[in-house]
């Protein structure tokens, strides 16, 4: 379990959290959706250990964490096999077998044998993202906390990935904690779905959903999601102008929002 | 495609040969208009050194000149790195020891040569002292830097994964560090002949400076282009072969494209 408990926390420019709570139990997704700046990746950090709250307190009684950071953090001199093979060494696996594994992960990621021994800077940005997810995949972890681990990939690829993080929730129990600011990506693969307002963060939307399989009910499902009052002041407010609808933009800050949302189809 | 690549790698190297070859020849020119007491040929300098290797003269004087500059390379190396990765770790130590060796780098090279002959004497250590003495600031400003830039999000992930300290340094700390050392050991090393070589003519004894210095006073020009003949030959044999393959290792190893896949 992970639990925020009365969580605050301030930076020098202001509060990003007060009084924050959140608990993630075994076995479910939960996305966090919400405006960029609103402290989602703070929360990650937070159930990282990678920082601590000013107030309150964050519980993660979850033996195994991993961490899949906006950027790939991959180790520039070392080869992709190595890089996700790190993760193991550092848990004590002895050195054929975390050889093994992470090749055997990176197989099933479309990586081919040349590729597993190429350094991160001859690997494409696709490649390096996926070698990051597969060094978080490949200790069996109990949480996975992502921080928009999707957000450079291609459609196609996104979905495979989608896959394979539900798979480790549905085959093997993980728990995730998942920041997007994709709305369809968020009710593809979400168990839960909870929405922050601005900063300081609170959760003004925590709805249990279903994962979503086929194009037309995500985008139904994305659709009814903005839709939401609470919802709709939190994601499409303009800045300064809280509660003014603007046009919906899927992934904003990261390509030009498209005419059309391009769906994942299945 | 492999005929391809031996011809770009070829062409920098027929260049080089040209450079060198154009340079010979303004020595022959600069013979034949200043005459051989200013300049002798530099056919019978090539003569003059083949026969000094051949009579087996040139290697023991080689020997004391290597074990000058490689011992105090060496010795200045361990000090600078071992000086540089402490002071990078421990933040007061850093901050006392930066004006120190920003003090000991601009003291000239020449300057610690004096003050070395009056502490070790002309037959003891100076050169190799005087070649320790010029690499410790310039191998510790490389470690402490290299220890100093240090990425923090690579320190972060291998705390999220929990990696112990051995694991750290192998993979993630002497990576960063050897990126930043190996460039400023390849320059120590360059500069290890040269300041061994001169402080050998000043203080004399029996390494190439101290044999040039001798050859200097009887005015034998050729013996002296000669042993500097030498010189540039042990130079270019230690590029070749140190320093060409760690300028190939850094190079292999340098993370050449952006690393970042997401913003």
């Amino acid at each position: 379990m992970l639990r925020f408990e009365r969580v605050g926390l301030r930076y020098a420019d202001g509060p990003v959290l007060a009084g924050f709570d959140l608990a993630v139990a075994p076995g479910e997704l939960v996305v966090l959706l919400g405006p960029s700046g609103c402290g989602k990746t703070t929360l990650l950090r937070l159930a990282a250990r990678l920082a601590a709250p000013s107030t309150g307190r964050v519980v993660n009684r979850f033996a195994r964490t991993a961490v899949v950071f906006q950027e790939p953090r991959l180790l520039p001199w070392w080869s992709a096999l190595d890089n996700v093979a790190f993760a193991l060494a550092a848990r004590g696996v002895a050195p054929a077998e975390r050889r093994g594994r992470a090749a055997a992960l990176l197989g099933r990621l479309g990586f081919s044998t040349a590729d597993l021994r190429k350094r991160p800077a001859a690997l494409s940005g696709g490649m390096q993202g996926r070698t990051a997810i597969a060094r978080a995949l490949v200790v069996e972890p109990d949480l996975v906390l992502m921080d928009e681990p999707f957000a450079a990939l291609d459609v196609g690829l996104r979905r495979d990935l989608q896959d394979l993080v539900r798979g480790a929730v549905d085959r093997d129990g993980a728990a995730v904690l998942f920041v997007t600011h994709d709305v369809t990506e968020a009710v593809r693969m979400a168990d839960r779905l909870v929405v922050l307002s601005r900063r300081p963060a609170r959760v003004v939307h925590d709805v249990r959903t279903r994962p979503e399989a086929s194009p037309a009910a995500i985008h139904r499902a994305a659709a009814a999601l903005l839709d939401t009052p609470a919802v709709r002041a939190a994601l499409l407010a303009r800045h300064g102008e809280p509660g003014q609808p603007e046009r919906p933009q899927i992934r904003p800050g990261r390509q030009p929002a498209p005419a059309a949302p391009s769906w994942p189809a299945r | 495609m492999a005929a391809g690549a031996m011809a770009r790698r070829a062409a920098p190297l027929a260049w080089g040969g040209l450079g060198l070859l154009a340079l010979g020849l303004a020595w022959e020119a600069g013979h034949r208009a200043f005459g051989p007491f200013v300049l002798p040929a530099p056919a019978e300098a090539g003569v003059r050194l083949a026969a000094l290797l051949a009579d087996g003269d040139a290697w023991p004087a080689l020997a004391v000149t290597a074990g000058n500059a490689l011992g105090g390379w060496l010795a200045g190396a361990l000090i600078g790195a071992g000086l540089g990765i402490a002071g990078g770790l421990v933040g007061p130590l850093g901050a006392a020891l930066r004006p120190v060796v920003t003090v000991t780098l601009g003291v000239p090279p020449i300057a610690w040569v004096v003050l070395a002959l009056l502490w070790f004497g002309p037959r003891g250590g100076a050169p190799a002292f005087t070649v320790l003495m010029t690499a410790v600031p310039v191998v510790f400003a490389a470690a402490f830097q290299g220890l100093a830039a240090r990425d923090p999000r690579l320190g972060e992930m291998a705390t999220v994964y929990g990696a112990p300290l051995l694991l750290r340094l192998r993979m993630l700390i002497l990576p960063q560090l050897l990126d930043h050392l190996l460039p400023a050991l390849a320059t120590a090393l360059a500069l290890a002949f040269k300041v061994a070589v001169m402080a050998e003519v000043l203080g004399g004894g029996v390494g190439i400076g101290g044999r040039i210095a001798t050859a200097r006073a009887h005015l034998d020009l050729v013996e002296t282009m000669a042993w500097i003949l030498l010189v540039v030959a042990v130079l270019l044999v230690c590029d070749g072969l140190l320093l060409a393959p760690l300028r190939r290792l850094l190079s292999a190893r340098r993370p050449s494209g952006p690393v970042s896949a997401a913003g």
